[in-house]
């Protein structure tokens, strides 16, 4: 299945709740809402159209320009968004799924945006959300054991932040 | 009730009769066989397994962040550095994206190379990953003939490109030399001297008894448990099964790139009639085997490739671009240890530097699976099971 039509059985299946679809771009993706990703993804996993049961990847991006001068010519507002990349072993074709969100919590520096986990879908998605919640700072909810995986459990911050500070001093071992 | 024969053959009755306290064992992460710095904390009743908890960030290098502070074409050597022992091939994996991204079209030339050193690097990447497996399962010299074979490649990259391990020989646009002249004859004869050596690692290694005892049926995968951990190369394939009508799972095949799609290769994929009869579709056995016949599929492909390469038109690499596109490309290619996957966020400020630069690392996936397969088995079992694997810490941790 191609990707229009897979987006078409999506919205059939789930109306106005799939906010918005880019399928022009290189590797065309849905946008859904937070709140809708557990059952997209349960969709996406089980139709016997779709069948997506390989979870290749969730990477975290941050959309920030620090310079405030760039910042108005940057072509987008400061967000976060999480991606997922799917494929289908018996379909063998593959398709993207992004949540867009804010990079705080309500706007509160330090509130990690709460994303639900997806653990229960795909085991694969155990480690990968370890990952992006280590590096990007996204809470999982309902994830079974969501800790650190590359970086020590006192780390301070969240490295893939784009307004990440270095730290000057990690037990006695300069940073700069 | 076990009787007193039983209880010596199967220890696993032994541990179930004397209960003993549950106790945690630290592996690594300077033990010899955890292949590098990988952590494993195991919770074990006796000699059971019980949990497996690998332990990850011991080789973090920030590839990432660097990966959005630098142009694609800087970061090339810090792809070198995630899978150390498949440089080539994490080379090709990244350009890949970012041709992507662009829109790029390479030429015939800089194809037919690129298939041919990314094949000559899966066959050094598999070899070591064979040596370094015998060394796991205690026997030392298949490691010494798996490395004298590897440094006559490396001999040949060296002249390719003056490096023998981190080799950003493969660039964004094609490849950063042409070959020397003579390298297509000496890379023909290293073949006509390799391929009867796969069937002397066979009689040393794959079908010895001791080894066949130590690897077969221990730490049985099966296709949906592989599948749901995102597992794949051969760690995937050896778990799959052509009986029951499986796809042949690789990437080359799936989705062809630099040409693949012309060349003829067979995608290994179990049952084999070879195979001795205690082993069982998923476990170490059929993982290993499925990479040394991998390395027979290689040594075709790069035959053909040479071939190709004489009657090969264009150039052997392109201009780049001024900036990077705004949008994003996702592209896994099928490097020794599975799919890698790379994905690239173009800054929309007409920059060549981009927004977000992902990887994901085959190594990874394989590796989350270990807690799954390793429970229930002994401690003796834990190195065959993870050497099985064959997982670079560079690409897991970046």
């Amino acid at each position: 299945m191609n990707a229009p039509d897979i987006a078409a059985s999506l919205e059939a299946q789930f109306g106005p709740r799939i906010k918005s679809k880019k399928l022009d771009a290189i590797d065309p993706f849905v946008v859904v809402d937070p709140a809708d990703l557990v059952e997209v993804c349960r969709f996406l996993r089980d139709d016997p159209r779709l069948q997506f049961d390989l979870l290749n990847c969730i990477s975290g991006v941050d959309y920030l320009e620090l310079d405030p001068k760039k910042a108005p010519k940057a072509g987008y507002e400061p967000h976060l968004e999480v991606v997922y990349h799917l494929s289908s072993f018996p379909h063998k074709h593959r398709f993207v799924v992004k949540l867009i969100l804010p990079r705080w919590k309500e706007n509160k520096a330090g509130d990690m945006p709460v994303v639900p986990s997806v653990t229960s879908q795909w085991a694969a998605a155990d480690w990968h959300e370890r990952e992006v919640y280590d590096l990007s700072g996204v809470w999982f909810d309902g994830h079974p054991d969501l800790r650190r995986i590359l970086l020590s459990e006192d780390w301070a911050g969240h490295p893939l932040r784009k307004d990440y500070e270095f730290p000057l001093e990690y037990h006695g071992i300069r940073g700069r | 009730m076990a009787t007193a024969t039983e209880t010596t053959q199967d220890p696993t009755i032994v541990e179930f009769d004397v209960r003993t306290d549950e106790m945690l064992v630290n592996m690594g992460p300077q033990h010899p066989s955890t292949h590098g710095v990988l952590r494993l904390v195991l919770r074990t009743d006796g000699e059971i397994i019980s949990e497996c908890t690998p332990h990850l960030g011991y080789l973090h290098r920030c590839a990432e962040k660097i990966g959005e502070n630098v142009t694609p074409i800087q970061f090339i050597p810090y792809t070198d550095r995630m899978d150390y022992l498949a440089g080539m091939n994490m080379n090709l994996a990244y350009s890949l994206a970012v041709e992507k991204l662009c829109g790029m079209k390479i030429p015939e030339k800089a194809q037919v190379i690129r298939v041919i050193i990314a094949e000559m690097n899966r066959i050094a990447s598999h070899l070591v990953g064979m040596g370094a497996y015998g060394l796991d399962l205690g026997t030392f010299s298949p490691f010494l003939y798996a490395f004298r074979e590897r440094e006559m490649i490396l001999d040949l990259f060296e002249e390719v490109c003056g490096a023998r391990l981190t080799y950003s020989y493969i660039t964004i646009g094609g490849a950063h030399d042409d070959l020397p002249e003579g390298w297509v004859e000496r890379c023909a004869k290293f073949l006509d001297y390799l391929e009867p050596r796969i069937n002397e690692y066979h009689t040393l290694l794959t079908f010895n008894h001791i080894f066949v005892k130590r690897t077969a049926n221990i730490g049985v995968m099966s296709k949906e448990l592989a599948i749901s951990y995102g597992c794949s190369g051969p760690m995937l394939r050896g778990s799959l099964s052509r009986t029951e009508g499986d796809p042949d799972w690789d990437l080359r095949r799936l989705e062809p790139y630099c040409g693949y799609e012309n060349y003829e290769f067979d995608v290994i994929i179990p049952p084999f009639p070879e195979a001795p009869p205690e082993a069982v579709i998923g476990d170490c056995w059929h993982r290993f085997y499925v990479r040394m016949r991998e390395v027979i599929e290689s040594i075709k492909i790069v035959r053909q490739g040479l071939k190709r390469y004489a009657t090969a038109q264009g150039s052997h690499r392109v201009e780049l671009p001024k900036h990077l596109h705004p949008g994003e490309a996702y592209v896994e290619s099928e490097c020794p240890r599975g799919q890698m996957g790379f994905y690239v966020v173009g800054s929309p400020a007409k920059s060549m530097v981009p927004l977000r630069v992902r990887a994901r690392s085959s190594s990874f996936s394989n590796l989350s699976v270990t807690n799954a397969i390793c429970r229930g088995c002994l401690i003796a079992d834990v190195p065959a099971i993870v050497g099985s694997i064959d997982i670079v810490m560079g690409e897991i941790d970046r």
